[in-house]
């Protein structure tokens, strides 16, 4: 079982960081992952993206072309990736930031105004986590135990006290029901 | 022993400094960068010197200032900056100093891109500078291998007295992977084991020169004689390539380095769709695993190679085959990654082409 995923948005999103969050929801589940951002002029203001591959076996290609999975956070990661989602794939969309409705009928879409929810509940800039925590919810990639384990191995101890807000977006975006 | 989430040029530092290396030159350039950054944080804490120079020419200079009086160190850059260590890699060799380069390669030529390519294998493997020399080349193909392959270049380097160099790209310079490393102190090297090195001796011996200009021709002649020779050597031991599903692959795809994952990729679809594929990845660049590839091509009816440039190492496989069979080229160059299904409509390509 191997899972493609890929993240996209703005910099300054927080999506190489919530690719690194599902890189070692791998890690501590004992799978084999690999996490690979652009890099690169774009990410100055503009878009960015990567790649997180979560599996069973050793992973061949560490670049995901046709992802199970797309978290997307700004309209121009969604217009270029949306339809490179497998069939059968998940799309999970901050839909405060992209207006667009997916026309495809072969993956499943899930639309979550994830910046302001984060805004409204004192955890402004967390809107990444509360689309990862959806992606937790659909795809059961990591228990409740992986993900404090995880939260506490990549956040530093000096800033320990954002593993609870960490939890509470995931929480958020696990019970988000559209 | 514990498993850690690393960038692959995170690991490569950490594994650099494992094996013993002392003094870290550098100068930035992307996409090494990272390495530079970990040298700086880690070594003043394990008792190494890390030193940004003014430029890549003031660093392989420094490398061989510092390989001469017998410590291990290393430089590292990315393509552009590599072409400026050229002079230096080349006084190295011709001094006979054991010393490790990094060259994380992004596209060329000129000041090109700063995405992953493989453009600079003719560089690594053929004139790294001029003179008749050679470099121990190995191309790790994951972050592990960039932790272990560092550890081999300064075994390797010590060992035959010459430079090695780990030829990465941005792609596995960038990725993080899980990276496990040896339980063990880190140990600083010393010059207890090289005596040739110019380092304090209180008299006690004739002092060691290091140096590479010989005006005497036959002078010269003989060193480099002698210097091939080792390169035999070199080329009886080092060999190293890893196959994969060749024993009856009737087309096998020849890829190193982050290329011959995702052809490793192409090679499983393949299979699933009923092709006899397999993979042949050549870890050692220099030496060439001239016989380890002819094995693994025993059964193959045709052999593509596939890299990040417009086509380097296709000589390399032509040549240890003796052209006894066809082999193609596919390859995206300039920073563009190839994807498994390009790499694979080649391969149906090729097949149907029977």
């Amino acid at each position: 079982m191997t899972e493609e995923i890929i993240l996209a948005g703005f910099g300054g999103q927080g999506i190489l960081f919530a690719g690194k969050m599902l890189a070692y929801f791998g890690l501590m589940g004992g799978r084999e992952v690999s996490w690979l951002p652009s890099y690169g002029p774009e990410m100055r203001g503009g878009t960015t993206n990567c790649s997180v591959c979560v599996s069973d076996t050793p992973i061949c290609s560490p670049l995901v072309t046709e992802p199970d999975i797309l978290i997307a956070m700004n309209k121009p990661s969604y217009d270029k990736f949306i339809n490179t989602v497998k069939p059968g794939g998940i799309a999970i969309i901050d839909s405060f930031l992209i207006e667009d409705r997916c026309v495809r009928d072969d993956i499943k879409c899930f639309y979550i105004p994830a910046t302001p929810m984060a805004a409204e509940n004192g955890i402004t800039g967390m809107a990444n986590i509360i689309l990862v925590g959806k992606l937790v919810k659909e795809t059961g990639i990591a228990s409740v135990a992986t993900i404090k384990h995880a939260l506490e191995k990549i956040i530093p101890p000096k800033k320990s006290n954002l593993i609870e807000s960490n939890l509470k977006a995931i929480e958020m975006g696990q019970s988000y029901e559209q | 022993m514990e498993r850690m989430l690393m960038k692959g040029n995170e690991a490569l530092a950490e594994s650099a400094i494992r094996a013993g290396c002392k003094c870290f030159f550098g100068y930035p350039i992307t996409p090494q960068t990272e390495i530079s950054a970990y040298m700086a944080k880690r070594m003043p804490k394990v008792g190494g010197v890390f030193l940004q120079a003014e430029s890549e020419i003031a660093a392989i200079n420094m490398v061989y200032g510092c390989a001469s009086s017998g410590i291990r160190c290393m430089t590292s850059s990315s393509s552009p900056g590599i072409s400026l260590k050229g002079e230096g890699v080349s006084y190295i060799a011709g001094s006979d100093l054991p010393a490790v380069i990094v060259n994380v390669m992004r596209g060329g030529p000129g000041l090109g891109g700063i995405q992953p390519s493989q453009s600079d294998y003719w560089q690594a493997t053929r004139a790294l500078g001029h003179g008749d020399f050679q470099i121990i080349v190995y191309a790790p193909s994951s972050v592990q291998e960039m932790a272990d392959y560092m550890g081999k270049a300064f075994d390797m380097a010590d060992k035959f007295r010459m430079p090695a160099l780990i030829l990465a790209d941005g792609l596995l310079g960038q990725m993080m992977e899980p990276v496990v490393f040896e339980d063990k102190e880190i140990k600083m090297s010393d010059a207890s084991e090289k005596p040739w090195a110019t380092n304090g001796h209180g008299n006690k011996r004739p002092h060691n020169i290091v140096n590479s200009l010989y005006l005497q021709a036959d002078e010269l002649e003989q060193y480099n004689v002698e210097r091939f020779k080792r390169y035999e050597k070199v080329k009886e031991e080092l060999p190293e390539l890893e196959s994969y599903l060749c024993d009856d692959a009737e087309i096998v795809v020849a890829a190193y380095g982050s290329v011959a994952r995702i052809a490793k990729a192409a090679v499983e679809q393949a299979r699933a769709e009923g092709i006899k594929a397999g993979l042949a990845r050549p870890i050692t660049l220099y030496p060439y695993p001239e016989k380890e590839l002819k094995t693994a091509c025993k059964t193959a009816k045709k052999v593509l190679v596939t890299e990040m440039s417009m086509g380097q190492m296709v000589d390399d496989v032509r040549l240890a085959l003796e052209c006894r069979l066809p082999v193609e080229f596919f390859g995206r160059t300039g920073g563009v990654v190839p994807k498994p299904s390009e790499i694979l409509a080649k391969i149906k390509e090729m097949k149907g082409a029977e």
